[in-house]
């Protein structure tokens, strides 16, 4: 399973990111030397096993709903690279 | 000896005795940092005025006769992707220009709670990202033992900045080994907590599942310091456990007898240097002679951990990154006409090489066709590797190995080598694929360039980690070399 150009651009498309020729021939290089390491883990039989996806079982937690005092809100709208009063600027998406 | 010698419980003493104030050990800190960033490029950020403000307030609290806190006015740095309020916190990437947290990490906190002083934000890779810190988009690090190598990495400005005496004590993060295996290559105390042990509230995320807040020190008694003021439950972080976090100082005897520590035949392979073999085996015999029992082991998955963290980090990463697109804060590329085009370029041009790398592995093996064989596959080899090590912790207190293949490697060794530079990280990878915790402490030296071996405990048994640890160290001096009469 080599990955492509096709891939490349596909994939790029998914993660919002673009490249430029010389970087999609880099990127197929190392993907490709990536990939042909992790498929050595194709030397293990995993059919009867089940999958982990956290290091150990979590319980779930609840906690009361408490109303608590939220960040100053000029701080955190202070943050976007554009903002005008109490909004942040974003280009239209609606035609 | 002077201040900045000293370790971080010896200057706790120092000021709850009212030898030395507060300001005196923050105005040292920070004369020693003006005096050695420039040619170390540890430091992204320096508050000087919070930090001498902070000691101020301690020594006011010793003047009114107040009890002083876990940390008494002892300074400490933090990893630049760990959010202290009012400070940048970059993650050493140009996507979070300008930031500036509005709130504190819960670790911030408690250091805050604790009396702790926060001197400043230290480099690091790109998210984290790497293993030398020379993924950084800011600044390079070198290792204060020898200028021409890497600090290791991804917490190289904290595990340096430990190492090179502008901070008794620093947090980093740990997803596949950042923070022992720069704590082993800079030749100080490195702790990775237990998957749950320590809140990740405000540190920026990498690999949610592997991801843990860990601790440097100059020796095993500071470790266990700091890593008791930052651990325990966290309401805003679920994944914390809900465990009473131990009094870690009760650990720290030389009494190991009856001990177990099993020696696994893997981590003694192929790729291990004879200067660090030898280290580690002589370390060995000292565990022995302490009275633990030495007992050879097996972990025969050790081999394919590295490919499942490659696999389940990167795609953990592209989903966690995803949050940066140029609109809530950090960098906004100038060059667009539509919100595409926003997220695109403003994505394109803020990340770095190794994150864009990382991020395109991540969604191509999420990707429809391709989750099933890689990423499915990996979470099922995840499982084999954890009972590997259950198995082993049945027979077994602590698992003993090198922390690293070899020493500080020259600047610029690896990077156009990936998979080289990747298993850099295979003896420390394991760890975050089980959850389990694990501690590195200096063990060696050769030509000038610190060697260190990593303790490997069972869940919540960082106890044991710091008991095995202590009493080597009080057996030992190689915690006692700093750079200054070690390295070169």
């Amino acid at each position: 399973m080599a990955v492509t150009k096709n891939d490349v651009e596909y994939v790029a498309e998914l993660a919002r990111l673009s490249f430029n020729e010389e970087e999609k021939v880099e990127l197929i290089g190392n993907m490709n030397v990536i990939l042909g390491y992790i498929d050595k883990l194709n030397e293990l039989d995993t059919d009867s096993v089940d999958i982990t996806v956290n290091p150990y079982y979590v319980e779930n937690k609840f906690r009361e709903d408490i109303v608590e005092k939220s960040m100053p809100l000029k701080e955190v709208i202070d943050n976007s690279p554009q903002n005008l009063e109490e909004y942040i600027v974003v280009p239209k998406i609606i035609e | 000896m002077e201040l900045y010698k000293k370790t971080a419980h010896e200057i706790k003493e120092l000021i709850q005795n009212k030898e030395v104030k507060a300001k005196e050990v923050a105005d040292t800190f920070i004369k020693r940092i003006k005096k050695n960033n420039e040619d170390l490029g540890v430091f992204l950020y320096v508050d000087e005025e919070g930090a001498k403000s902070k000691a101020e307030e301690v020594d006011l609290k010793v003047e009114k006769g107040e009890k002083l806190l876990g940390l008494s006015g002892v300074p400490i740095a933090i990893k630049d992707n760990i959010n202290v309020s009012g400070m940048q916190n970059t993650c050493a990437s140009k996507i979070l220009s300008g930031y500036r947290a509005p709130y504190d990490a819960t670790v911030i906190k408690n250091i805050k709670t604790a009396d702790g002083v926060i001197l400043g934000k230290v480099n690091l890779d790109e998210f984290a990202m790497g293993s030398t810190t020379e993924n950084s988009g800011i600044q390079l690090t070198r290792n204060p033992w020898d200028k021409t190598k890497v600090p290791g990495g991804s917490s190289g400005g904290s595990a340096a900045s430990v190492a090179a005496m502008m901070s008794p004590l620093s947090i980093g993060t740990d997803t596949g080994g950042s923070v022992r295996q720069p704590a082993s290559l800079c030749g100080v105390v490195g702790l990775k907590p237990t998957y749950g042990r320590v809140s990740r509230y405000g540190v920026v995320a990498f690999g949610s599942t592997l991801d843990q807040v860990g601790t440097f020190a100059r020796d095993v008694e500071d470790c266990a310091l700091l890593t008791e003021t930052l651990a325990g439950l966290d309401k805003n972080d679920f994944t914390t456990a809900d465990k009473i976090v131990p009094n870690y100082k009760k650990s720290l005897t030389q009494d190991i007898r009856g001990k177990r520590i099993g020696i696994p035949k893997e981590y003694f392979g192929e790729g291990l240097n004879n200067d660090v073999r030898k280290a580690v085996d002589e370390a060995i015999l000292v565990f022995k002679e302490n009275g633990a029992e030495i007992i050879p082991c097996s972990l025969p998955l050790t081999d394919y951990a590295l490919a499942a963290y490659y696999i389940i980090s990167s795609a953990e990463a592209s989903s966690n990154l995803a949050r940066f697109d140029g609109i809530r804060y950090g960098y906004r590329s100038k060059e667009y006409t539509d919100s595409l085009g926003l997220y695109t370029n403003s994505r394109s041009e803020g990340f770095g090489k190794e994150v864009k790398r990382r991020i395109m592995l991540g969604t191509y093996v999420l990707s429809a066709g391709y989750y099933d064989a890689y990423y499915k596959k990996a979470l099922k080899v995840r499982t084999l590797i954890k009972n590997d090590f259950l198995e082993s912790f049945k027979n077994f207190d602590a698992i003993l190995s090198p922390t690293s293949p070899t020493t500080a490697f020259n600047i610029g060794e690896k990077v156009n080598d990936i998979l080289a530079m990747y298993l850099s990280d295979v003896y420390t990878v394991p760890v975050n694929i089980a959850g389990i915790p694990a501690i590195s402490v200096p063990c060696g030296i050769s030509q000038g360039l610190p060697i260190g071996l990593q303790l490997m405990g069972n869940y919540f048994d960082e106890d044991t980690l710091f008991n095995l640890a202590y009493s080597y160290e009080k057996s030992t001096r190689w915690h006692k070399i700093t750079f200054e009469e070690g390295g070169r």
